[in-house]
């Protein structure tokens, strides 16, 4: 039975959604999960979060948390017994924020980017974008990883899951646009990583399966012609 | 002993709340400034994805985001904290510097970069975004409670930059009417003594904020 305790509003196709359910998973927490439906917004979430009215919130006992990456922090605070979510060294911490932050300012953006652009030049350049970007990250795994399996080492960590929720996506993006955006010769750490990441215990019933999310991915262009919310 | 660098410019609100945050935990530290027309190799280096400022430079250790950079001195250096001990108020503190960052800021400069029908159409979104700081303020002196911490710094370039903004454009977003507790807590703010001692001069930023203002509006600036 689901423990009321601990709520998680939010929906199954989210990246941001996601997050906050890996996090409540590393540390074997159950919790309830409200879904909510497409193209409207239940009081519960008008209530919890009125400043963006978005996905996810946590709601612990009657307190709700908002914004997905504060939530995960959160989880990693209040449950601290449980594995360690953001490494314990401040500059290791810093490193792990700062690639979190870029994930959200500028590389979910390009990703969005893609289905955006009008014109093939400008599809083009929106691809590459995400490349970049992404040699950036394989640049980063490598430093932060130490060698290791995960960005945050040994296990999943706060980066691993800011950058993994997107997977996803990442792979509807690639589909539908017949590109391949994580390369194995261009990004071998990122490609192996993403393996990794799909299948970790924390992970593998939260990341939706990518012919659903594409399918997901149609109703949501049609009915609003846009990417999904970004959190 | 440890080495301390900031790298900032005399005017940005975001290298700001690094002097704030150096300044208000007692931390030595050397500035170094920089000429964003003209960025020096260092910064390059040190910065090669964003290239701007600040970059904080602890023994060696580069970390660049403003708000990046204040967790980490807040987790290196211990006295007096910025955050609340508290998860809950953490989170909440959180929440709040981020919707600075994402909503707030990015609103007020909407309606100081733009005229006409376009400024009309900003100023609602900015009082709106404005209406809902004033909430978290109240019962609390700062919005860190009875001292400064995490969002006060970081919504503090409001408590400078709005009066050169009204100076400017003539209008006044914070009205004490509309918004007593806000109005209040920019007071209260600029009285600090680390804060008061660290304003940048308020006829430098007149003229640079009106030169940013018109190049704005007299080309197709991307906002």
């Amino acid at each position: 039975m689901a423990n009321k305790e601990v709520r998680v509003l939010g929906a199954w196709p989210s990246p941001f959604v996601m997050r906050a359910r890996i996090a409540l998973n590393i540390k074997k927490l159950d919790y309830e999960f409200l879904q909510e439906q497409l193209g409207s917004k239940s009081e519960l979430l008008l209530k919890s979060n009125p400043v963006h009215k978005k996905i996810p919130v946590l709601i612990h006992g009657d307190k709700p948390i908002c914004e997905s990456l504060v939530i995960v922090q959160y989880v990693d605070e209040v449950w601290s017994s449980g594995p360690s979510i953001l490494p314990s060294d401040p500059y290791d911490r810093a490193i792990a924020r700062f690639w979190a932050a870029y994930i959200d300012d500028k590389w979910f953006p390009s990703l969005s980017g893609i289905p955006r652009a009008q014109g093939e030049e400008a599809k083009m350049a929106a691809i590459q974008q995400v490349r970049d970007g992404l040699e950036l990250l394989e640049d980063a795994f490598v430093k932060c990883s130490k060698g290791k399996p995960f960005f945050g080492g040994d296990s999943i960590g706060y980066l691993d899951i800011a950058f993994g929720c997107f997977l996803g996506w990442l792979r509807v993006t690639e589909k539908s646009n017949g590109v391949k955006l994580l390369d194995e010769t261009k990004t071998p750490n990122l490609a192996k990583w993403a393996v990794r990441f799909c299948s970790d215990v924390a992970v593998k019933d939260v990341m939706p399966d990518t012919d659903k999310l594409a399918e997901f991915a149609k109703v949501l262009f049609a009915k609003f012609r846009a990417p999904p919310p970004s959190n | 002993m440890s080495e301390v660098k900031l790298f900032r410019t005399w005017s940005s609100p975001y290298a700001l709340r690094i002097v704030w945050a150096l300044e208000l935990k007692g931390i030595d530290y050397e500035t170094i400034f920089e000429d964003l027309s003209n960025k020096s190799q260092l910064l390059l280096q040190y910065n090669p994805v964003h290239k701007k400022v600040p970059v904080l430079v602890h023994n060696g250790k580069v970390i660049s985001e403003s708000l990046v950079i204040i967790e980490y001195i807040e987790d290196t250096w211990k006295d007096t904290p910025l955050l609340p001990e508290d998860p809950y108020e953490r989170a909440t503190a959180r929440f709040w510097a981020k919707f600075n960052d994402d909503k707030l800021l990015p609103s007020i400069w909407q309606v100081f970069v733009t005229q006409g029908k376009e400024q009309e159409e900003a100023i609602p979104v900015a009082t709106e975004n404005l209406s809902f700081i004033e909430e978290d303020l109240k019962g609390k002196k700062f919005f860190g409670g009875q001292t400064i911490g995490l969002v006060d710094i970081t919504i503090g370039w409001m408590a400078n930059l709005i009066s050169v903004f009204i100076e400017i454009t003539g209008i006044n977003l914070i009205d004490a009417d509309k918004f007593p507790l806000l109005f209040g807590w920019m007071q209260n703010f600029s009285d600090v003594p680390v804060i008061k001692e660290s304003w940048p001069p308020h006829d430098k930023l007149v003229i640079k904020f009106r030169a940013i203002r018109e190049s704005y509006l007299s080309a197709d600036v991307p906002k």
